[in-house]
């Protein structure tokens, strides 16, 4: 229908400020689509790069064997074997897994560590803390603990310690000294300080600290294999689908970071469907803005609509010419309002630098292809109404006025 | 004489109980093909009522109507608007135009909103009626901007468009002076006598009847004269 396209633009352009103010109309709610979009979607991605982003996306712990329970047919249990406390439970075979999990798509670093407790002394001070032994080189993987170093280096060696600024100062440790560190195993070992961090958490300034995997190994009797290995994925959303994977490939217990973060995840979720009420909101008024505007132009062009009947134009005619106008007013006020949202969303800085106190807005989650056919759908449908009314406009009393 | 469309015992009523107005009360009328009649009638009397009914814009209360042949009481909306288009032009006396389109396009209308689109061919014939009608100069004027005897001529082209074989107007002369109102009838007599094409012209004014081979009048719903 080619030439009811061609009435419908004709329509358009008579009344240029109408149809100027219309399109603004129909623009500034797309611009809110956009902006939402954006706002949520980026929100939401440095909520998760801040909370999520330093932490390891997939873990693999090793699992302390559950005690054997001894069950007499009669029913009794005969005896409890208690866990062991002094073995430290481990992934022997890490070594060989290794390679295996780096060949999982979107899988960019894996890091095997020894993790357990321990006590930091200096002279009469004691600090419980919690030892992570990594491999010297990869000390970054996960957290990006080279990112949060203030004094020092990262570079973990035999005989070296690096933790928190507010350990440190906890402690009176200044860069260079020694400390002792005793594991929950009872092995100890006097370690220098030789980097100094400050992440920003609380639980990690004040009670992590990192050693090389080697000297994990003395402290806690672990000749071979690892007690815990990171997996960090390049995009932490594939976590479920990754941890699969990898326990398929594995045979073992991999955690997506998913689980046990019930709690942000439902905030998250929460916030998303804030999102998309607001852009209920804006679609309802561009639905509303478009319906009132194309009816006030059928009651205006009443007696050109009887004309048009009289001429041989159908009611399908008529719906189509007016269906069109909704149509193109959609697509135009759509693309100006994506163009727009676009415009307004340049100067914010992009995800990978996002700042605090500054919105986290991301361009690229605009959600502009689907802000335009969502405003195209909205104005054909608000159309429909003016449309039917028109096709149902009594030639004789139309050109009778 | 053949007869191009006949009408017989044709009634009309506005309202109901109270309010009801007879204004057709067993109107019969033959048009032969051909013809250009005029239709006369005090204010009132029911011309545009059989205008319209006869227009197909509107069905009688009751009575039979039949053109070419073809029963036009039992027609649903879709068979008449296909019929208007292929056999009958209208030439009003107000709102006659679609003010946001040039003469050309006016002219075209019929025709192309036949064909879905704006044909080479239908521009041609609508280049032609219009400089039949003396508007060469105005074919691609904005049609909101001519005057009132211009609209009145654009309009008969635009009824001339798809070669109908019955051309209605209704006043077509009402709101023009001597000289614009004679030029229009000059036309509407020449296409009739070149083409056969058959016009049926309501009006009030004598002068104007007289130039037409017939007069119809009606009075209290029926053919007087
Ligand atoms: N839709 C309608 N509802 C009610 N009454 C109507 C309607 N249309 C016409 N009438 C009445 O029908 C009668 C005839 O009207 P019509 O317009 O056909 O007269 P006319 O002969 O064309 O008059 P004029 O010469 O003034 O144009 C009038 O009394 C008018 O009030
Ligand atoms: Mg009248």
């Amino acid at each position: 229908m080619l030439y009811a396209l061609k009435i419908a633009a004709r329509y358009l352009t008579a009344s240029k400020a109408q149809t100027a103010l219309l399109v603004l109309g129909v623009a500034v709610g797309v611009f809110i689509f956009i902006f939402m979009s954006a706002l949520i979607g980026g929100l939401a991605e440095f909520i998760l790069s801040r909370t999520v982003g330093d932490l390891s996306h997939v873990t693999i712990e090793a699992e302390d064997p559950d005690p054997a329970i001894l069950i007499h047919p009669g029913g009794q249990v005969l005896a409890v074997i208690e866990r062991g406390r002094a073995r430290t439970a481990s992934l022997s075979e890490a070594a060989t897994f290794i390679p295996l999990i780096e060949t999982v798509p979107g899988v960019i670093a894996v890091s095997p560590q020894i993790t357990g407790a321990g006590f930091l002394a200096r002279g009469a001070q004691v600090a419980q803390v919690s030892v992570t032994g990594l491999e010297p080189g990869r000390e970054s993987d996960i957290l990006d603990l080279d990112g949060y170093m203030t004094q020092g280096s990262v570079r973990l060696g035999s005989g070296l310690i690096v933790l928190g600024e507010a350990l440190a100062e906890d402690m009176s440790l200044r860069l260079g000294q020694t400390v002792r560190l005793q594991s929950s195993t009872g092995v100890s070992a006097v370690l220098t300080l030789s980097g100094l961090y400050d992440t920003g958490n609380g639980l990690i300034d004040g009670s992590s600290i990192y050693v090389s995997l080697s000297t994990a190994r003395t402290l806690f009797a672990l000749p071979q294999g690892v007690t815990r290995i990171e997996i960090k994925l390049r995009d932490l959303n594939d976590a479920d689908a990754a941890a699969l994977r990898i326990a398929a490939l594995t045979g073992l217990d991999a955690e997506p970071w998913t689980e046990g973060a019930e709690q942000l995840l439902e905030a998250l979720d929460a916030q998303a469907q804030t999102g998309v009420f607001l852009k209920s909101f804006a679609l309802i008024t561009i639905v509303i803005g478009v319906a009132s505007a194309l009816l006030l132009s059928t009651y205006r062009r009443r007696p050109e609509i009887g004309i048009m009947r009289a001429m041989g134009a159908g009611r399908g005619f008529v719906v189509f010419v007016f269906v069109t106008q909704g149509a193109l007013v959609g697509l135009m006020g759509g693309v100006t309002g994506a163009a727009l949202g676009y415009l307004a969303l340049l100067p914010f800085p992009s995800r990978e630098d996002f700042e605090v106190g500054t919105l986290p807005m991301d361009i690229t989650q605009g959600s502009y292809g689907l802000a335009i056919t969502l405003t195209v759908i909205g104005a054909i449908l608000a159309s429909i109404l003016p449309a039917r009314s028109a096709a149902r406009v009594d030639p004789v009393t139309a050109i009778g006025q | 004489m053949t007869a191009l469309l006949e009408v017989s015992e044709l009634v009309k009523t506005f309202g109901t109980g109270e309010a009801e107005t007879r204004v057709l009360r067993g109107l019969s009328l033959v048009l032969a093909v051909g013809e250009m009649a005029a239709l006369l009638g005090p204010s009132g009397s029911g011309k545009s009522t059989l205008l319209t009914i006869l227009g197909t814009l509107m069905k009688p209360t009751s009575g039979r109507y039949a053109m070419l042949g073809q029963d036009l009481v039992s027609a649903d909306d879709t068979e008449l608007t296909e019929f208007r288009n292929r056999h009958i032009g209208f030439v009003f006396q107000f709102h006659n135009l679609l003010p946001d389109f040039t003469a050309l396009e006016n002219v075209v209308f019929p025709t192309a909103v036949r064909e879905g689109r704006e044909t080479a061919a239908a521009r041609a014939r609508g280049r032609e009626l219009l400089t039949r009608m003396g508007l060469e100069a105005r074919i691609d004027f904005p049609s909101a901007n001519l005057s009132g005897g211009q609209k009145q001529r654009v309009a008969v082209a635009r009824a001339l468009m798809n070669r109908p074989e019955l051309v209605l107007a209704d006043e077509p002369t009402g709101n023009l002076d001597r000289a614009s109102a004679m030029q229009v009838m000059d036309l509407i007599a020449e296409i009739n006598r070149d083409e056969g094409t058959t016009f049926l012209i309501s009006t009030h004014d004598e002068k104007i009847a007289g130039l037409c081979r017939r007069q119809i009048v009606v009075g209290d719903g029926v053919v007087t004269g």
